[in-house]
């Protein structure tokens, strides 16, 4: 069964058409890229999904069991779908560490007055969520910057400490929205092998990058939008040679 | 490890507080000391919203007219003493918190602002025309002051100067507690980033008609504190200028910061007092004090350096 199905979903802004009857699925466990000219509606999708941005028309299903396009955010989050965001969107005056510790916030317990009265159930959670988060930090490779306030982390690490903020929800689809956009060439190749460890975990990835280098060796497969529509889905070699995917990028022919 | 240390905290700050009275027996200081004291709880309050959630409130000191009102409504007509005032009076306005937190789902910044200006100002004007109920603005007079046990405050301050003394205590003790746990990390995801905020989980709605809560029913306990000290409230005391100066406090000691607001409180509730015999250029010194404020540290006194920086700058 697929993990995500996305059927004939609209989206418009006024006149524009952001997404046009978009219809695709997403099977559990593998790496799929989005590829797609500026403007094609990428991002739109990554908003559709999660809430972020009301659809017009279609249906968005997880699991089989989730209507995600009648759910709120938080829910959306709390079903197992975290994104990472195109513009970095990290809490910039908080540690690194309390950014991450805010992605177990739907997988915690505590109310408000837990907090008030320290109570045993909360002091057990604060513990068990900063230890988690150290050990995510880890994990994207970010060992001992936990103190640091995000804000003043190099821009490769803040793009990190959102991957694990959106790890730290414990998905089973992760949508990162160009992760490696603005890194250096070594910085990408790390980017690419901490993509492979999430996926090594049993994490489907969905994401979004405009560097072929990196979408076509990470990707199980790759599917190629223009204009709000899918234009090729398929693996990365037989996209690449397609006629309307190179019309699309290079113009009419 | 980590509770018995916010404890000292405490403590130490409010300690040289509590042996004031020894040293110094003026009535005149003390009841300035009170004063202030309230303006403390005030500050430390509406830094829920403003500095934790982000959530700009212009309308705060209705929140505190709302608590001063409802004891005084309940002393006279009903007979209510203080302590169980106290406490239907910041349920009272928390109520009203939780009703004007409703706007904040939709309207953001500045907009937000005006939302609770104007609500601010209509709970003046309705306790200024409500005749029947509040006498107008006569305001209400003849409310009891506070008894512990057989033991009944009088128009001396020291007991109340306490009074004041444990409840900062208290307040601040359980807003730092807050500040360190799950929630009040969520209020400053908020503040950071509202939409990122949401799209991991934070259920934003909810807790910003919380912070509104929160903050209203600190405000409530505030006024019920105020009332049954002056024993006469009227309209006029709670008009914007006090939004205005509550909102300058939690500013000039450094938003988000527990300490930082009860610091401005101290300091801008001081000052008028301070600056007696300059009193026709009281606020003109006042309006340079927060000039030379935002110009030589935006951030507050006891503001986060990194708040600085994107004040001067802009977020990078």
């Amino acid at each position: 069964m697929a993990l995500l199905e996305i059927r004939e979903v609209s989206k418009r802004f006024g006149g524009v058409s952001a997404l046009a009857g978009i219809s695709l699925t997403v099977e559990p466990k593998v790496i799929v890229g989005v590829i797609g000219p500026n403007g094609a509606g990428k991002t739109s999708l990554f908003n559709c999904i999660t809430g972020l941005l009301p659809i017009d028309s279609g249906r968005v299903s997880f699991k089989g069991r989730y209507h995600l396009d009648r759910m709120a955010c938080h829910r959306i989050l709390a079903a197992g779908v975290a994104r990472t965001f195109q513009n970095l969107r990290i809490f910039r005056n908080m540690t690194a560490l309390e950014n991450v510790s805010i992605g177990f916030h739907s997988r915690t317990h505590s109310g408000i007055w837990d907090g008030f009265l320290g109570t045993p159930r909360s002091r057990k959670e604060e513990h068990d969520v900063f230890s988690h988060s150290a050990e995510l930090l880890d994990f994207v490779g970010l060992s001992g910057t936990g103190n640091e306030i995000a804000g003043n982390l190099a821009y490769g690490d803040q793009k990190r400490v959102e991957i694990a903020r959106a790890l730290a929800a414990g998905p089973e689809l992760l949508l990162l929205d160009e992760p490696a956009a603005g890194m250096n060439p070594s910085e990408k190749e790390r980017m690419i092998e901490l993509v492979r460890e999430i996926r090594a975990q049993g994490v489907t990835v969905l994401l979004i990058e405009h560097d072929m280098k990196i979408v076509m060796p990470l990707s199980d497969r790759v599917i190629v939008m223009d204009d709000g529509r899918k234009i090729a889905d398929g693996a990365p070699d037989q996209v690449r040679n397609d006629r309307r995917v190179i019309e699309a990028y290079l113009g009419e022919s | 490890m980590k509770i018995s240390l916010k404890k000292s905290e405490v403590l130490v700050y409010l300690l040289p507080f509590a042996l004031l009275p020894l040293i110094d027996r003026n009535a005149y200081h003390l009841d300035v000391m009170t004063t202030v004291g309230i303006y403390v709880l005030l500050a430390m309050g509406l830094n829920v919203t403003v500095g934790f959630a982000g959530l700009l409130n212009l309308g705060y000191a209705a929140f505190f007219a709302i608590g001063a009102y409802t004891y005084a409504l309940l002393n006279i007509n009903c007979g209510w003493p203080f302590w169980p005032g106290l406490l239907a009076a910041g349920t009272v306005s928390m109520v009203f918190g939780f009703i004007i937190g409703l706007p904040s789902i939709r309207v953001h910044g500045d907009y937000l602002a005006i939302t609770t200006l104007g609500f601010g100002e209509i709970v003046r004007i309705a306790f200024n025309n409500l005749d029947r109920w509040t006498g107008g603005p006569n305001g209400l007079l003849g409310i009891d002051r506070p008894s512990l046990g057989p033991w009944k405050f009088s128009v001396n301050a020291l007991p109340y100067y306490y009074l004041v003394l444990a409840l900062v205590a208290l307040t601040a003790y359980l807003l730092i507690r807050m500040s360190h746990s799950k929630f009040g990390r969520a209020l400053v995801a908020i503040r950071e980033d509202e939409l990122a905020a949401k799209c991991m989980g934070v259920p934003t709605l909810r807790l910003k008609i919380h912070a509104f809560g929160l903050s209203a029913f600190i405000a409530g306990v505030a006024g019920c504190v105020f009332a049954s000290k002056q024993t006469i409230i009227t309209p006029d005391s709670f008009d914007f200028v006090l939004s205005v100066l509550v909102l300058a406090m939690v500013v000039l000691g450094g938003m988000g910061n527990v300490w930082g607001s009860a610091l401005g409180a101290v300091c801008l509730g001081l000052l008028p007092e301070l600056l007696r015999d300059f009193a026709a250029y009281r606020m003109l010194l006042f309006g340079l004090l927060m000039i030379f404020m935002m110009i030589l540290r935006p951030q507050g006194l006891l503001g986060n350096p990194v708040i600085r920086r994107e004040l001067k700058h802009g977020p990078s």
